[in-house]
């Protein structure tokens, strides 16, 4: 009977974490649906961009009041772990504050330091709440953020603040209790000595009758366990993915300079044939089975992994969007919402592949036209500060470029003044209709 | 004032047996633009005074393939670049300068995948070096003390991180130099990148150039520097439509420096 509890404890523990896995290996097939693409190259260089932009969260302070008040909740959210881990081992096997013993001071230490972290990711909570919901920053009211993303990101701060709460309800009762006599945890102090519950717990619980106390100590305790199963079981589902994702994505992203975009290499091959005198036009292909490469990407497949990561990483902050030449001047194009339309795609398409035993059945969509329309890649300026602003190394340039390509090399659907531009390049060598005798006409005029 | 540019080709280069310093790379907007055109004469007044043994290209210079690119032609953009590189690498081109920063980033960053490796440097870049080592000196006469604001380039600072070089001229005039709220990483685009020059804008409340034209303003400039001719055209453009072209000049780093020297 006494083992109900550790039972019940370690069915949530696999199930929720099981649940986990099984999601995280859908991302990791979704991923690997994209075309491949080298990033293992100068990995001392890929670790110092994690360790400084993931880790260190060094893009975030270009915007110095919202990164502190990052950092602060992501500071808790790593040392509470530690705190999780105490929960894990009591929860199995019917202990209670099973480190105390062995840590001595240092756990009242850490236990302490725990709790003034959770008190000021509280409050950074709280400043994220109203900013999103009381100050309306535009950035997070744009159109591509109505209905789910805003409530997903709601959602999230306020599990944060019930975790927290159950931190101290689970820290500020058994303080009251310990000071009874009647904590689980058996000692020879009046109190645990907690920074913030030893003044908290009794403010708030004290005169409280000792079952009430028991019951609130493991509501608090339950809750706290049960709030980390749901939120890791809901990061699948939500824009929150960036508290792991944002360490490979950070590791993997682009090291080239900005202004470099990638040249294809199929195209390559081309026109090396294409000006090659020697090469005979009637020789048979090298591999005549090989599937004619497409130009471009109409649809996520053939986006490249990295693109594909990228989606899964952003959380939706929109940075890009708001440092967006094109979207600041009213203009459609959005490059949050090239990510999230990408992430959406790639979700329907792995459903579709989990309907259909694994493998994709054409359901007459694609990421282009059905997500993301050729006015809004055509707005865009190259000017790459969505991807200087980007927290975390995403590039929604990337994607907007391979989808124009799409668009030029396969389909002809330029837009009609750049058709004139590219005929004029290719006839006259430039942009406009001048003769490429006339190129050095200014050294005569005056 | 023409007779005194002295602009050899490479052909005629080579014709002579001579190999040049650096070759300039004109760019389109340089050699058939109106407004860039002078850009291109006052960098050469500067090449000329300071002695460098350069060369441009001329008629066997053709498009870069940077619009070709952005636009998502590939294929035009590296049969561009091949054939560009067939004729630079045929005269063993080592070194090149350039005014735009569009043929700067292509060149040096997308060419030598495609077999075209190159020292490239932007003219902002080559000027300061040709002061550093004393082979051009200059004083600030008549733009001591006036308020010049830099636009950075998206294809030169963002694109390649080179912010310092053209604020360094500007300061070198003993100019007063105004930042403008978004400037350097965070600099608003003017408009024409990703081949946006070469064509109307998507639907919008507002045109770039003319938000840039605003920040530009916000300074209260005298002058506003470019390092790029098609920045320059968006940013003039702005200073029209605002109708500050009475008080509010567009120019070149290039141009600063020899308007300096009376050149």
């Amino acid at each position: 009977m006494s083992f109900l509890p550790n039972i019940i404890f370690a069915i949530v523990l696999i199930v929720g974490v099981g649940f986990f896995a099984k999601n995280v290996k859908k991302i990791i097939r979704n991923i690997k649906l994209g075309q491949k693409v080298n990033r293992t190259d100068h990995s001392s260089a890929r670790w110092k961009n994690m360790a400084l932009i993931a880790f260190g969260q060094k893009k975030m302070f270009t915007r110095p009041i919202p990164a502190i008040l990052h950092f602060t909740l992501y500071a808790a959210f790593i040392i509470t772990q530690i705190e999780l881990l105490e929960i894990i081992v009591d929860g199995l096997f019917g202990t209670h504050r099973f480190f105390k013993d062995s840590l001595g001071g240092f756990y009242t230490f850490l236990i302490s330091f725990i709790e003034i972290l959770s008190l000021l990711a509280l409050i950074a909570t709280i400043a994220f709440l109203s900013r999103r919901n009381l100050l309306k920053l535009p950035r997070f009211n744009k159109v591509e953020m109505l209905g789910w993303p805003t409530k997903d990101a709601n959602l999230i701060l306020i599990m944060e603040v019930v975790l927290v709460a159950c931190i101290f309800t689970m820290n500020g009762t058994d303080e009251v209790l310990y000071s009874l006599g009647k904590s689980h945890y058996v000692g020879d102090s009046a109190s645990f000595n907690f920074t913030i519950t030893q003044h908290l717990g009794p403010a708030l619980f004290g005169g409280m009758s000792e079952s009430a106390l028991h019951v609130l100590e493991r509501v608090g305790w339950w809750g706290h366990f049960l709030m980390v199963i749901a939120f890791l079981n809901y990061l699948y589902f939500s824009k929150h993915l960036h508290i792991l994702l944002a360490f490979p994505n950070t590791y993997f992203a682009d090291l080239n300079a900005k202004g470099k975009f990638d040249n294809l290499e199929s195209v390559t091959n081309e026109v090396k044939l294409m000006m090659d005198p020697n090469a005979d036009p009637f020789a048979a292909p090298a591999n005549p089975d090989a599937v004619p490469a497409k130009f471009g990407a109409s649809d996520v497949q053939d986006l490249n992994w990295v693109q594909l990561l990228n989606a899964y990483t952003c959380t939706e902050c929109g940075r890009c969007t708001s440092s967006c030449p094109a979207n600041t001047t009213g203009k459609k194009l959005s490059p949050r919402k090239i990510m999230m339309d990408t992430r959406d795609r790639l979700e329907e398409v792995g459903k579709n592949m989990d309907a259909n035993n694994g493998v994709f059945v054409p359901d007459n969509k694609s990421l282009l036209n059905d997500y993301i329309t050729p006015e809004e890649l055509w707005a865009c300026t190259s000017c790459n500060a969505c991807v200087e602003e980007c927290p975390i190394n995403i590039s929604p340039l990337s994607i907007i470029m391979d989808m124009r390509r799409y668009l030029v090399m396969e389909q002809s659907a330029a837009p009609m003044e750049l058709n004139a531009v590219m005929t004029n390049i290719e006839n006259n060598g430039a942009p406009w209709q001048y003769n490429q005798q006339d190129r050095v006409n200014w050294r005569n005029e005056a | 004032m023409s007779e005194n540019l002295v602009v050899p080709t490479m052909a005629e280069m080579m014709a002579q047996g001579q190999t040049p310093e650096v070759l300039f790379w004109v760019g389109c907007s340089g050699s058939f633009d109106d407004r860039a055109k002078k850009i291109t004469k006052a960098f050469v007044k500067i090449l000329n005074k300071a002695n460098v043994p350069f060369a441009v290209l001329g008629t066997e210079e053709s498009c870069t393939g940077d619009p070709a690119k952005r636009a998502g032609n590939e294929f035009l953009f590296q049969m561009q670049a091949m054939m560009n590189i067939e004729v630079m690498n045929a005269y063993e081109v080592k070194k090149i300068v350039t005014a735009c920063p569009h043929c700067f980033n292509t060149i040096k960053n997308e060419y030598p995948e495609l077999g075209g490796k190159y020292e490239v440097v932007h003219h902002t870049e080559f000027l300061k070096s040709l002061l550093d080592s004393g082979r051009l000196t200059i004083e600030g006469g008549q733009f001591k003390g006036k308020r010049i604001t830099f636009h950075d380039p998206c294809y030169l600072g963002r694109a390649n991180n080179i912010y310092e070089a053209p604020r360094d001229l500007i300061t070198k005039l003993d100019a007063e130099l105004v930042e403008m709220k978004r400037s350097r990483a965070n600099g608003l685009c003017c408009g024409a990148g990703g081949a946006q020059m070469f064509k109307e804008p998507e639907k919008g409340d507002k045109d770039i150039n003319i938000e840039r034209t605003e920040d530009a303003l916000e300074t209260k400039p005298e002058i506003i520097a470019a390092g790029c001719p098609f920045c320059n055209t968006m940013l003039t453009d702005g200073i029209k439509n605002k109708e500050k072209e009475a008080s509010v000049q567009v120019m070149d780093i290039a141009e600063l420096i020899a308007n300096a020297q009376d050149l």
